[in-house]
This record gives structure tokens, C-alpha cells and sequence, in this order.
């Protein structure tokens, strides 16, 4: 089965007074139907702006500068703004990190569901909408649906508010929801709940999930395949196990040896060393070098390319784990 | 050049060890070209009020130069002495631009004075209401939010209907109008500065509270009094010039800009607009020129602009 | 809901009730009220008819009580000039100022809210640098100055519009108003654009503010990213949002527009009580003038309340804190 959505050499480049900011600087990677993706990075590594930039929603002065975005075989980046709109919400939605945020404080959830099965399907009358707003609520699990549809956002708790953006997220039945750390703003019990809801949720639909994530334990539970993602390149992606169990690029080994480990009880947690490499002025070589204990004389005169390996891996790295 | 010598201008008179400062402060300052223009425009026009009797051609005000045959000549035009009135002249022949020259003394002065003495009764009752706080507090802010929910037209309207019209009468009712947004500038910064550290340090040597407030906490809120006083000062000279207008404010012996746009209103519809217009335009630039001068200090000050 | 309308309401009666003693204080207490309330052209016998009629020989207190009393019936005493109830002077002068103060209002509106949220969304470019300049310059420019140029250049020198009166009136739905009729608007054009430039650049700044916050927000995007017009966005989730300060502000600017036009009254010849009270400032005429006065309170203190309410409706947040 061909891809729903295949990544091929993304670059986002925010031009700012400062200078040219590469935030997406060749990614690539692609995500099957029902699939669940892991983006791992820390703050700044650009798996924000990559989501984005799939929805075709990168702020100024941000713009896709190259590569393809082909969903469903369809290039997103060259699509025009109008149909890319009618994109958005109904074959791609998009969940964000603050469920404080991302409901309009001054609109009823119901006119907030209604507007989204609408924009895309003018032949849907009010009743038949909110019907099906009042079934997605009730399939996230939110209790009383019927009366909680009148409500504004700010009644609901940040746990019930991350399952009304995801019943939104749902209304249209997506093809592919992009998560950006739907979580990570929820306490740790409630995360727990929305990312078995997701999850169940998406293997019942057939939809298929990128989930942006900092946290690299948050996906291990769940994904099929897990993109590193550092200073704006994926670094390493390869099936869950594989990653997982066998790291190879020192990064991504770092990562895991920063997350506690039933394995290794006991020892220390580990730590990476030093900083990002700020984005507007990546040095040469590997933007990881600086941080990295395995880095040779190479390291830093160039920077490695892409290699897949016989486990499914993609792998940038001159001197990996062994 | 003209930046170099504004710049000079601000640190003369300073002392040596404060130098640094001043020249952060330009350097911040001269970061918009437009607000140094307002700068210089505003320096010229101080100049110009403070110097009305040198810099004017005539003086429009002595009886012997002025010429009721000379009344009403358009812009550019000479009279028979081989005068030339480069603005024209008003009704009674008095030529228009000494009459604004010294206008602009008139309402600068009544703005300047009144202005600074709304300050200092503004920034005494706001430190103070911020300082001791309780009941003291709670009475003086209710007052100022009363009146502060009132346009500062009405309520000039209402003291000088209470108290009838005048120069003093005009800057009273200009204090009285202005002397609340100082209160309240002064009361939020001297808030914030109250819980400082060095606060607690002098209440600890048993300071007493007249020399906290005056040696310790006032100099900490200049910056933002500085700010409201520029905004205010151009809201003044506005409020007094409409107030002229009106006939309300200033009597006829003191000719502001507003009395001067006022005697040429009745011209207007005979096509005389240059005794009404000219007035107004010098005015505008004056006002104009104080809110850049105002709005480049608020952005400096503000630090949540700070980079 | 009731609850909080209620406890709204006594404090306005409140602050009704305080500004009364101000103005009674004002007129009684810091002048000679003698002066004040009498006319200068009496003589003795009618001073001291006066002084007993209006209670002056009483101890302020009970005088405070009368003038509540008369107040309160709707008697604030008779104009010098006209020999008719001050009260009713002012009221019917009332249509006339109301109807420009609120033609201004609607022109500050429909053009300032749009042109904000335009410099808000495009705040680099030229049109939106020409927008915000226009707003500097329309705070700056003195009311009374840009109520002489336009008469200079629109009905001096084109000739186009009239630059004194009010025009013709006529009625509909029980509405007696000049924007009904051609000549009426051709009249009131100049006057309430006059008025309308302060808060139009007020208005401008708020919307390109609120604009510019609101925009960054997560929901924007959010609305986005379901596939909203942009349209919608804008006109729904922006304008929503933005709306609440700006309703906040015009609702009391309102009150602003209503003293301002004392001067525009003046300006452009408009029969309004703005027009009235100059003209009783000048003539010392303080049964009007304490009359005006007491109006003008009762305006500001519905408008705050109205403004209060109507904020409460807008904001689900401060309506749900006010139920609880």
C-alpha cells in the first residue's frame, strides 16, 4: 500500500532581519495508513515547523523553500491556497500542544464544531452537524455531550478540553491528524487517558498519526516508527524496536539515556552536554559535533548524508553506537 | 549635524560621571529618525516662544506699528512701507506671524505652567497614596478614577462655568483637569518601587517617610512621570487653545493660538482662511511634534520593549 | 445574570447620588449661590423672593434635600435667558446631539474597526504605516482646527456640503432624525465627521492592537488548521475576540463624543445642548449649566452600566464569574 503522506527533503527557512533561519532543513520521512509516527526533538529542532509546514501554515517570515510534501500522491507544496484550505480539517486536522489555548474563548464549542464540519460541506445542514459534533464528543468521552455542546471552553477542564480539540480534529475523518505534544500541557494521569483514547481512536479509523513530541518515552509506548529529530534535520528513524532498542545515532542513544529505564536501575541518568547550534548559523559539519562524544576529524568538516541500513533505518552519522 | 547639536544640548550641564548615561539615553533615543526630527522642531519652537520679541518682524501688540489699512492682506503681500507680511495679516492689519510667535508663548506657557504644577500635585498625592496605602489610598485613587471617567473638556468646562475666565482660572482648570493621570502614573510606579529592596534597606536605617519618598523613591518613578507629562503637556495646550477658542479660556489680552484661530473663524467664508489656517498649522506642528517627542520617550521607558 | 444587572445598577445609583453632592457643592458651596442661581438682572424684592423660594435662608443640609427633591421631579430651576425650565431646554436639545454624537459613532466604527484589523494583519505595509500616521495625526489635531478646515475646504472652497445647522428632519418608525433626509445628511456629513476623527483614530488603535495580540493566539491557528476561510477567521474568531475591549471603550467614549460636541456644536452651528451649554457659559446662565451638568452625569452613569452589560454578554468569562 502506497504511503498516505511521504516527506521528501522539507525545507522551511524562516528569513528573518537576522538572517536565514533554517528551521526544516531537509526532512524527510513517510507515514502509512492507520500508522502512528513518533517526530522526537527538543525545543527548536523544527518538528513544530514541520508539522506546519505539512498544513501549509508556517508564519511569516517562514516559508517551505524545497522538497515535496505528497499526500496521497498530491503535492502540497504547490497546491493553491484555496485548496489547500479545503485540505486542512478534513482530509489533515492538526492538534495542538495547550488545550487552554486552542478553543476559542468567546465561541460556544458548538459553533466552534459546527463552523468545521461546515467549511468543508455546505450541504450539511445545522441539525445533521450538530449531531455528528455531539457523536465525536461522545466518542472521546466526554459525558453528556448534549448539554456540554452549549458550553465555552473555559468550563471545561484542560483534560476535557485536549478531548473536545481532538473530537474536532476527528469530525471530518482525517486521513492523517497531526498531534504537536498534544500531552504535554496534561497531567500525567490524564495524559495517559488521551494517548490510549488516540490511540484507540486511530486503529478504528484507519487514520494515520504524526505525533510531535519532545518526549521521547511518550511515543516509545506507541508508535510504529519514531523520526530524531536535531537542529532541523532528522537524524535517525527507523521502526520503534529497532530505535529503541538498538540506538545508533549518538543522539537519539543520548535521548534514551536521559529517560528512565527499568533496565538500567540504579545508574545515573544521563545527560547531553552543551547546547543546540543556533539555527541561523549551522556549522559546516554535523550540527550535533559540538555536543557529540562520538565525533571524529569529519564531524567537522562535513556534514553526513542520509543512509538506510538493512533494519528499515535511516541513519545520518559517520561514527554511530555500536 | 543637526542631531549632533540636539545631542549636545541634552548633555550640557551635566556632570562628567553622568555623561555615559546621557549618551545611552540620546543613543536610545536617536534610534527614530522621526522622533529627533520631532526633537529639533520642538527645540526650534521653544526657541521661538521663549524669543517672540526678538525673533517677530513687528510686535503685533504696540498700538504704533499697527495699521488698520495694513488689516487683512493675503500672504506674501507688502503694505505701502515696503513691509512684507510673509503670513499676511489678521483683521485688525496686525501681521500673522509675530502674532503667532507670540501666541506660541502664550499657550506654551499656560501648557508648561500648568503642566508642572499638575506634576507636582499629581506625583505628591500618587507617591504618597502608594506609599502609606489603607484609607488614604482608597480615597485619593476613588477620586481619581471619577474623574478620570470624565473628559478632561467637560470637566475644564465645568470650572470654568464654576469659576468664570481668565488666565489663572484657565490654568487652574488645566491642573485640575491633568493632575489626576500623574497621581495615578505616579502611584503605579511608586508601587512597584515600594517593595524593592532598597526601600526596605532605608525604612530599616528609620529614614523618615518624607526623605524615603523625596530621596529614595521619587527619582526611581521619574521616567514614567516624564512621559505623561510630554503626552499631557501636548493634551494641555490643545485643551487650553480649544477652551481659547471658545472664548471660554483666555481673555482677549493674552492671544494664545486657540484666541488667534478663533478671531479668524469669522473670516473664513470670505475666503480669508491664511488668519484662521496659519494659527492652526502652528498649532498642530507644536502638538504633533511634543506626542513623538512623547511616544519615543514611552517606548524607551517601556520595558516591556526593552531588548 | 439579574444579580449582577442588579448590583450594577445600585452602584450607578450610587455614583449618581455622590456627583449630585459634587455639583450641589460645586454650585452652592464654592461660589456665592446668590450669584449663581439668581439672576444678575434682579432686583432686591425679587432676590429675596428667589432666596426664599429656592431655600437659601435654609441650613445647606435642608437645601441639599430640597434641590435633591426638586431634582429628582425633574425641576433643576428656570433659564435666565429663556425664562423656560432649564430641563426642558436641554431636552429639547437632546435629539440633536444624540443624533450626532451617534452618526459619529458609526462613523469611528465602520471605518476604524476595519481599517485596524488591516494595519493589525499587515502592520509592515505602506497603506498600514499611512493608516496608523492618519491616527496620530487625527489624536493630535485639535477638534475645534479640523471642524474649521473642513468647512474651509468643503463648503468654502468646493462647495459642496453646508457648513452651519441642522437640515431637514423627517420620521420614520417613530424616529425623528435628519439622516432621513438628503438635505438632513448633507448637514450632518461635516459635523459628525468632525466629531468622529478622535475616536476614529482610537478605534483604529485598539483594533490594530487587539488584532495583533489576538492573531498570535493558538485558537487563530487552530481555526485555521480546520480548514476556516479566511474570511471567517477574521470575522469570527478575530473580530469576536477584538470586539470586547473596542465595545468597552466606544461605549465610553460615547460619553466623550457627547462632551466634545460641545465644541463641534459651536463650530458648525448645531442646535444641540452642546451648543446650549456655551452659550449659558457665556451668558451665566446656571440653571442650565447645573442642569447640564446633572444630565450629563445621568449619561455617563447609564453608559457605564450599558457598557458593563453589554461586556458581560460578550465575555462568557466575566458573565459566568458574575452569575457565581
Amino acid at each position: 500500500m502506497p504511503p498516505i503522506l511521504e516527506v521528501k527533503n522539507l525545507q522551511t527557512h524562516f528569513f528573518t532581519k537576522a538572517g536565514v533561519l533554517k528551521a526544516v532543513d531537509g526532512v524527510s520521512f513517510e507515514i502509512g495508513a492507520g500508522e502512528i509516527i513518533g517526530l522526537v526533538g527538543e525545543s527548536g529542532s523544527g518538528k513544530s515547523i514541520t508539522g506546519f509546514s505539512i498544513l501549509g501554515l508556517v508564519d511569516e517570515p517562514g516559508r517551505v523553500v524545497g522538497g515535496q510534501i505528497l499526500f496521497k500522491g498530491q503535492d502540497l507544496t504547490t497546491l493553491a491556497p484555496a485548496d489547500m484550505q479545503k485540505m486542512r480539517g478534513s482530509r489533515i486536522a492538526m492538534i495542538f500542544q495547550d488545550p487552554m489555548m486552542t478553543l476559542n474563548p468567546v465561541l460556544r464549542i458548538e459553533t466552534q464544531m459546527i463552523e468545521a464540519i461546515q467549511t468543508h460541506d455546505s450541504s450539511v445542514g445545522k441539525d445533521e452537524a450538530r449531531q455528528r459534533s455531539r457523536d465525536a464528543l461522545g466518542l472521546v468521552g466526554i459525558s453528556s455531550p448534549e448539554e456540554r455542546m452549549r458550553a465555552y471552553p473555559h468550563q471545561f477542564s484542560g483534560g476535557m478540553r485536549q478531548r473536545v480539540s481532538i473530537a474536532i480534529a476527528m469530525l471530518n475523518r482525517p486521513d492523517l491528524i497531526i498531534a504537536d505534544e498534544p500531552t504535554t500541557a496534561l497531567d500525567v494521569t490524564i495524559q495517559g487517558q488521551v494517548i490510549h483514547e488516540m490511540q484507540k481512536l486511530c486503529k478504528k479509523t484507519k487514520t494515520a498519526l504524526l505525533w510531535i513530541t519532545h518526549d521521547l518515552a511518550v511515543v516509545a509506548g506507541i508508535s510504529n516508527r519514531i523520526c530524531v529529530m536535531y537542529a532541523g534535520r532528522v537524524v535517525e528513524q527507523g521502526p520503534n524496536e529497532a530505535l529503541i532498542g538498538n540506538p545508533m545515532h549518538p543522539y537519539t542513544n543520548g535521548l534514551l539515556g536521559s529517560v528512565p529505564s527499568q533496565n538500567r536501575r540504579g545508574e545515573p541518568l544521563q545527560q547531553i552536554e552543551g547546547i543546540v547550534p543556533s539555527l541561523l548559523n549551522l556549522p559546516v559539519g554535523c550540527a550535533f559535533e559540538n555536543r557529540c562524544g562520538n565525533a571524529l576529524a569529519e564531524c567537522r568538516q562535513s556534514a553526513p548524508d542520509e543512509v538506510t541500513m538493512d533494519d528499515q533505518r535511516v541513519l545520518r552519522c559517520f561514527n554511530r553506537v555500536k | 549635524m543637526a542631531q549632533g547639536s540636539t545631542g549636545g544640548q541634552i548633555t550640557a550641564g551635566q556632570q562628567a560621571g553622568s555623561q555615559a548615561g546621557w549618551r545611552k539615553l540620546w543613543s536610545d533615543y536617536s534610534e527614530s529618525p522621526l522622533a529627533v526630527a520631532a526633537l529639533f522642531v520642538f527645540a526650534t519652537i521653544l526657541f521661538i516662544a521663549i524669543f517672540a520679541p526678538f525673533v517677530s518682524p513687528t510686535d503685533p501688540y504696540d498700538l504704533a506699528t499697527v495699521d488698520i489699512m495694513n488689516s487683512r492682506l493675503a500672504p506674501g503681500s507688502e503694505d505701502f512701507a515696503g513691509n512684507l507680511y510673509i503670513l499676511g495679516t489678521d483683521g485688525a492689519g496686525r501681521d500673522m506671524l509675530s502674532s503667532i510667535f507670540y501666541g506660541l508663548r502664550v499657550s506654551l506657557g499656560v501648557g508648561a505652567l500648568s503642566g508642572l504644577i499638575a506634576l507636582i500635585v499629581g506625583a505628591i498625592l500618587g507617591l504618597s497614596a502608594a506609599y502609606f496605602g489603607g484609607r488614604y489610598e482608597t480615597i485619593i485613587m476613588r477620586i481619581v478614577d471619577i474623574q478620570l471617567s470624565f473628559p478632561s473638556i467637560l470637566m475644564a468646562l465645568v470650572i470654568l462655568a464654576i469659576f468664570g475666565k481668565g488666565v489663572e482660572k484657565t490654568i487652574i482648570a488645566l491642573i485640575l483637569v491633568q493632575w489626576a493621570y500623574y497621581a495615578r502614573a505616579a502611584r503605579a510606579s511608586a508601587l512597584v518601587e515600594k517593595n524593592k529592596e532598597y526601600v526596605e534597606a532605608a525604612k530599616c536605617l528609620a529614614l523618615g517617610d518624607r526623605r524615603i519618598i523625596l530621596n529614595h523613591i521619587t527619582p526611581n518613578c521619574m521616567a514614567p512621570l516624564i512621559v505623561v507629562g510630554t503626552l499631557q503637556t501636548a493634551h494641555a495646550i490643545s485643551l487650553e487653545a480649544t477652551l481659547s477658542f471658545l472664548g471660554l479660556g483666555l481673555p482677549i489680552t493674552e492671544p494664545s493660538l486657540g484666541l488667534l484661530i478663533g478671531n479668524g473663524f469669522e473670516y473664513m467664508y470670505t475666503g480669508d482662511y491664511w488668519i484662521s489656517i496659519f494659527p492652526g498649522i502652528a498649532l498642530l506642528i507644536t502638538i504633533v511634534s511634543i506626542n513623538l517627542v512623547g511616544d519615543q520617550l514611552r517606548d524607551m521607558f517601556n520595558p516591556r520593549l526593552q531588548r | 445574570m439579574t444579580a449582577f444587572v442588579l448590583r450594577r445598577s445600585l452602584q450607578s445609583i450610587l455614583v449618581l447620588f455622590v456627583m449630585s453632592l459634587i455639583v450641589f457643592a460645586g454650585v452652592n458651596l464654592v461660589g456665592d449661590p446668590v450669584d449663581m442661581l439668581i439672576n444678575p438682572e434682579a432686583d432686591q424684592q425679587e432676590i429675596e423672593r428667589v432666596i426664599k423660594d429656592l431655600g437659601l435662608d435654609r441650613p445647606v443640609t435642608e437645601q441639599y434635600w430640597y434641590f435633591l427633591v426638586n431634582a429628582f421631579q425633574g425641576d433643576l430651576g428656570k433659564s435666565f435667558v429663556f425664562g423656560e425650565p432649564a430641563l426642558k431646554l436641554i431636552v429639547q436639545r437632546m435629539p440633536a446631539t444624540f443624533e450626532l454624537a451617534l452618526f459619529s459613532l458609526l462613523i469611528a466604527v465602520v471605518f476604524g474597526i476595519p481599517l485596524g484589523i488591516y494595519a493589525g494583519l499587515k502592520p509592515a505595509s505602506k497603506v498600514s504605516r499611512t493608516i496608523m500616521a492618519g491616527s496620530i495625526l487625527g489624536f493630535s489635531m485639535p477638534t475645534f482646527w479640523v471642524g474649521i478646515i473642513l468647512i474651509m475646504f468643503f463648503s468654502v472652497h468646493l462647495g459642496w456640503l453646508p457648513s452651519t445647522g441642522r437640515g431637514d428632519v423627517a420620521t420614520v418608525f417613530g424616529i425623528t432624525s435628519s439622516i432621513f433626509t438628503l438635505d438632513g445628511l448633507s448637514h450632518i456629513f461635516l459635523p459628525a465627521f468632525n466629531l468622529a476623527l478622535f475616536k476614529l483614530s482610537s478605534v483604529i488603535r485598539l483594533a490594530r492592537a487587539g488584532t495583533r495580540e489576538i492573531i498570535l493566539q493558538d485558537y487563530i491557528k487552530f481555526a485555521r488548521a480546520k480548514g476556516l476561510s479566511e474570511k471567517r477567521v477574521i470575522n469570527v474568531h478575530l473580530l469576536k475576540n477584538i470586539l470586547i475591549p473596542i465595545v468597552t471603550v466606544i461605549g465610553l467614549e460615547f460619553g466623550s463624543l457627547i462632551a466634545f460636541s460641545t465644541v463641534t456644536e459651536t463650530v458648525f452651528a448645531w442646535p444641540g445642548m452642546g451648543k446650549l451649554i456655551i452659550e449659558a457659559i457665556y451668558n451665566l446662565d446656571r440653571p442650565i449649566i447645573v442642569a447640564y451638568l446633572m444630565i450629563i452625569v445621568l449619561i455617563f452613569v447609564t453608559l457605564n452600566l450599558i457598557v458593563d452589560i453589554t461586556y458581560s454578554l460578550l465575555d462568557p468569562r466575566v458573565r459566568i464569574k458574575g452569575e457565581g
